[in-house]
């Protein structure tokens, strides 16, 4: 195994960590990926991507058995970092889910859909999970956005959602019915609940755009003229 | 608009080839899965579900390479079943590239492997499997071991306690209508989908593209899975989705 990676997947045993770095090989194919639980990989690496799923006390706990809090703190604090999933509801202080504490690194709690039946705007029954392709609003301009239509379908797989303390920080939402925060930018980390290695065009264009992000949050107006994204611009 | 339903082609998988059967049984080779699935993808299947009906277990780890080919080059979810007995047949689908693993007679017959798995892979990769047949009193009875034995179990009861366990999605398959392209069962597909709160992907019958918006706009399904009128080229998946936009339900592009 490679000692350098240019991509770290933080793996601590939960979940399908295949899939996000067979995508991530999949739109850089000169980086070198690392599923990894080696914290020094995780250090020396130029972006870190920490997916997630399964039951947030679950996540919490293999993280901290393996030793990956403190790489996780150090990748989250001055690298370009995205958060999947789980890996995006760690990031924050409290969970409903089993009444467990997060990471705390962003402010704000993750909740659960309402138990009781919710109902969309035709009197139909949403159910829960929240489970399949929805519409994704983007509510701010972002590197991690570029190409990638506004309302674009990415699939989504989960029971409870990130509500952010400060709203400055909410990159998307979408609807089931309201609107839950489904995307964050903060500095160097960009977060999302929905699987973008498992959201065909969309989400491999997401993956692509955060090989190269510089991990500033600023869109700049060159981007349009960066080479080699033609291919990526989905509908 | 919000979430759109999901069209989810089904290929059934016996020593690493895709076939198709009728009422469970007399195959018809249909093709190679890997194909198959990438011709899905580029369709623009929301899903894709695989379910290893091999007979013999020694073949059925035939299925592993399949999922981690696929899983290489087709980037949506990938639901895989069949012959999951333990919580470590469950992890090994889920690492080969499986998102969410079926489980159908192992639920019936130990169902604390439906909670185990929940508990250590989450909620969100549980999908159970149901399969029912039409009683002669108005219900629907949970059938296992490929639809050859009875349960006694009340399919909509055995939904409801799926759930309880930690399901995250119920599969449900007529076997009176699979293979016979008569359609979903309607009355129990929307029996199901009332009674629990999780997704519900209706299974069994669909012979036309009436039946796949017939299964959600009657039925209540979350999802729709077909096998054969995609596998045989009747119908593309982009046929399928252009009908359902037709018919007011909202799906993916």
């Amino acid at each position: 195994m490679n000692a350098r990676a240019d991509i770290a997947v933080i793996d601590y045993g939960m979940g399908n960590l295949r899939s996000v770095s067979k995508a991530l090989e999949h739109v850089a194919p000169d980086a070198v990926v690392a599923v990894t639980a080696d914290a020094a990989i995780i250090r020396d690496a130029a972006r870190v991507v920490f997916p997630g799923v399964g039951a947030m006390a679950e996540c919490m706990r293999e993280l901290q058995q393996r030793g990956l809090v403190e790489a996780v703190r150090d990748a989250a604090a001055r690298k370009p970092f995205l958060g999947i999933c789980l890996g995006m509801q760690m990031l924050f202080e409290h969970s409903e889910e089993g009444d467990t504490a997060g990471l705390g690194i962003l402010p704000g709690r993750v909740r659960r859909f309402a138990d009781e039946a919710m109902y969309d705007n035709r009197n139909e029954r949403l159910k829960v999970p929240h489970m399949g392709w929805n519409e994704v609003h983007q509510a701010m301009p972002h590197p991690l956005w570029h190409g990638i239509a506004d309302e674009a379908r990415f699939y989504f797989v989960h029971s409870y959602y990130v509500e952010a303390s400060d709203p400055a920080m909410v990159s998307g939402y979408s609807l089931y019915p309201f609107p839950f925060t489904c995307a964050i930018a903060a500095d160097n980390i960009f977060a999302v609940q929905f699987h973008p290695e498992k959201s065909q065009e969309a989400g491999l264009a997401l993956l692509a755009n955060f090989t190269i992000w510089n991990g500033k949050m600023v869109a700049p107006s060159d981007a349009i003229a960066q080479p080699g994204r033609s291919g990526l611009i989905t509908s | 608009m919000g979430l759109a339903r999901r069209i989810i082609p089904c290929l059934d998988v016996s020593a690493g080839r895709v076939v198709k059967g009728v009422h469970f049984a007399g195959l018809r080779d249909a093709g190679d899965p890997v194909e198959i699935a990438r011709r899905y993808d580029r369709e623009g299947a929301d899903e894709l579900a695989f379910l290893d009906i091999t007979a013999s277990i020694e073949q059925r780890d035939l299925i592993l390479p399949i999922i981690e080919a696929v899983a290489a080059e087709v980037f949506i979810p990938l639901t895989v079943g069949g012959g999951v007995r333990e919580v470590n047949d469950v992890r090994r689908l889920l690492n080969a590239g499986a998102d969410k693993v079926s489980i159908n007679t192992t639920a019936v017959t130990n169902p604390r492997i439906v909670a185990d798995a929940a508990a250590r892979f989450g909620s969100q990769c549980i999908v159970v499997a149901i399969d029912a047949k039409t009683n002669g009193n108005g219900s629907w009875e949970v059938f296992i071991h490929g639809g050859r034995t009875a349960t006694g179990l009340d399919a909509i009861d055995w939904a409801v306690k799926m759930q309880a366990l930690g399901a995250g999605e119920i599969l449900l398959t007529s076997i009176d209508r699979d293979g016979t392209k008569s359609g979903f069962n309607i009355p129990l597909t929307s029996a199901v989908a009332e009674a629990v709160g999780i997704p519900v992907i209706a299974s069994g019958g669909v012979g036309d593209l009436q039946h796949l918006s017939d299964g959600i706009l009657l039925g209540g399904a979350d999802a729709v899975l077909a096998a054969s009128i995609f596998h045989f080229g009747e119908y593309t998946i982009h046929d399928a989705k252009a009908h359902m936009r037709r018919n007011g339900i909202e799906v993916r592009q």
